[in-house]
């Protein structure tokens, strides 16, 4: 009860700052409409082209989107030494951990619908009928690229180089949620049913597993330095 | 150190008094010797160490896009406690900071940034202060509070540690000095007999004209 209390703490307290400042919202709004745009004009109104490349351009925004949003997890952190204050809490320092993961798996899903949303407009897809799979999708990718982006976060938070190193340590270990999450769209904007795609979801699944326990067991050691 | 005594660690930039501070905060690791805080070996039982102490360093660990009552049900709330609003306001309101609960720590000054930083401990009630300048940048009307809530901690039976190198109000919440100079204690000696003079001559002498 109070390991909940303490990572409610933690979320509560990261949307508010993110609903006053608006800084990574803001940012990632027009950084999706800035990439939207792009894609647009490469792509053009071919339907057959844009239908091998769909799902690769949506993961490539979600990723680039994250990337940014996630990079900013602890910049409040680093004001008046609040990362001192973190450290100095008693008490399990995971639970910051899972509150630093669910305040950014809600911004990251936040944007991610928005930036399907445009995407729906943009390129005139209908996707009322694959909405409920494509959002399973969507969650257990979300979820696998928080939990690492999170965890990497705080390990680069304290280094001059962090912007540079950040993805550069993120994105390799990516490979296996990037690598499902792409099939398993394709397959759902294809129309297939989710028993088709099973194979790609149990290894999304397992992914999140163990980039959540590797977290959860190891922010101490990187909050602590 | 016993309960209800402050010590002040006096001594020019780069002595080492935020280093210990940090070292007694469980942040850094001593390169050598032991360090107990209410029992606890510091490098040791970090986490039960840190359930005694408070630390007030140069940030004050504020968050400025919150407000002070937000402020301080986060840090309350991180710590497992759950605080009612009526504690949250009396703290707030024990350091001068009532008519301000609802603003945003960003249009606060560098002093009320600091009392807000104490108000967290005034509901955690640690039993160790450590506190680095605590004086510094504050205007008299706060100086003379800061001293008084000092003066109030230590009769509570709490334990100060305060790193400074100015010799003002400092001295008069002492019990002790201690005077670094290249990492090491100097000298120590009790704050009574001496006079605001007698610790600038020591300080002049075993600080200022260390190697």
């Amino acid at each position: 009860m109070i390991y909940a209390r303490r990572a409610w703490a933690v979320v509560w307290k990261d949307l508010l700052v993110e609903r006053r400042s608006k800084e990574t919202l803001n940012a990632l709004a027009f950084f999706s409409l800035l990439l939207l745009f792009v894609f647009q004009f490469a792509l053009g109104p071919d339907r057959e082209r844009l239908a091998g490349v769909l799902p690769g351009l949506l993961w490539l925004g979600f990723v680039l989107a994250g990337l940014l949003g996630l990079g900013r997890t602890f910049v409040a952190e680093r004001e008046n030494d609040c990362w001192e204050g973190l450290l100095l809490a008693p008490g399990d320092k995971s639970a910051i951990y899972v509150g630093k993961l669910a305040g950014n798996l809600l911004l990251m899903l936040a944007v991610e619908a928005m930036l399907l949303v445009l995407f729906a407009v943009f390129f005139n897809l209908d996707l009322a009928g694959v909405l409920p799979a494509l959002g399973l999708v969507v969650v257990l990718g979300t979820l696998g690229l928080a939990a690492v982006g999170t965890l990497f976060a705080a390990m680069t938070a304290n280094l001059r180089a962090r912007e540079l190193l950040f993805p550069v340590l993120l994105l390799p270990v990516q490979v296996p949620v990037l690598l499902a999450t792409v099939k398993a769209t394709e397959a759902v904007l294809a129309g297939e049913p989710l028993g088709a795609v099973a194979h790609w979801l149990q290894l999304l699944a397992a992914a999140d597993v163990v980039y959540v326990t590797a977290g959860l067991l190891t922010f101490d050691f990187v909050l602590e330095g | 150190m016993a309960g209800g005594e402050a010590v002040a660690l006096l001594g020019a930039n780069g002595a080492g008094k935020t280093t210990l501070l940090k070292i007694l905060a469980t942040l850094l690791r001593p390169t050598r010797g032991r360090v107990m805080v209410a029992g606890h070996d510091a490098v040791r039982e970090p986490e039960a160490v840190r359930r005694h102490l408070g630390l007030v360093a140069h940030g004050a660990h504020v968050y400025e896009d919150l407000t002070a009552r937000e402020n301080l049900a986060f840090w309350t709330a991180l710590g497992g406690a759950r605080v009612p609003a009526a504690d949250l306001a009396a703290a707030l309101a024990a350091v001068e900071l009532e008519r301000h609960a609802g603003e945003r720590v960003r249009t606060f000054s560098a002093g009320m940034k600091r009392r807000l930083s104490l108000a967290r401990f005034v509901l955690a009630r640690p039993r160790v202060l450590l506190l680095d300048e605590p004086f510094a940048g504050l205007d008299q009307r706060a100086k003379k509070w800061l001293e008084e809530y000092l003066q109030a901690f230590k009769a509570g039976g709490g334990a100060i540690v305060m790193a400074t190198h100015s010799f003002g109000r400092e001295l008069a919440v002492a019990d002790r000095i201690a005077i670094l100079a290249g990492g090491a204690i100097a000298l120590e000696a009790p704050r009574a007999p001496l006079t605001a003079d007698d610790v600038q001559r020591l300080y002049a002498l075993h600080a200022e004209d260390a190697p």
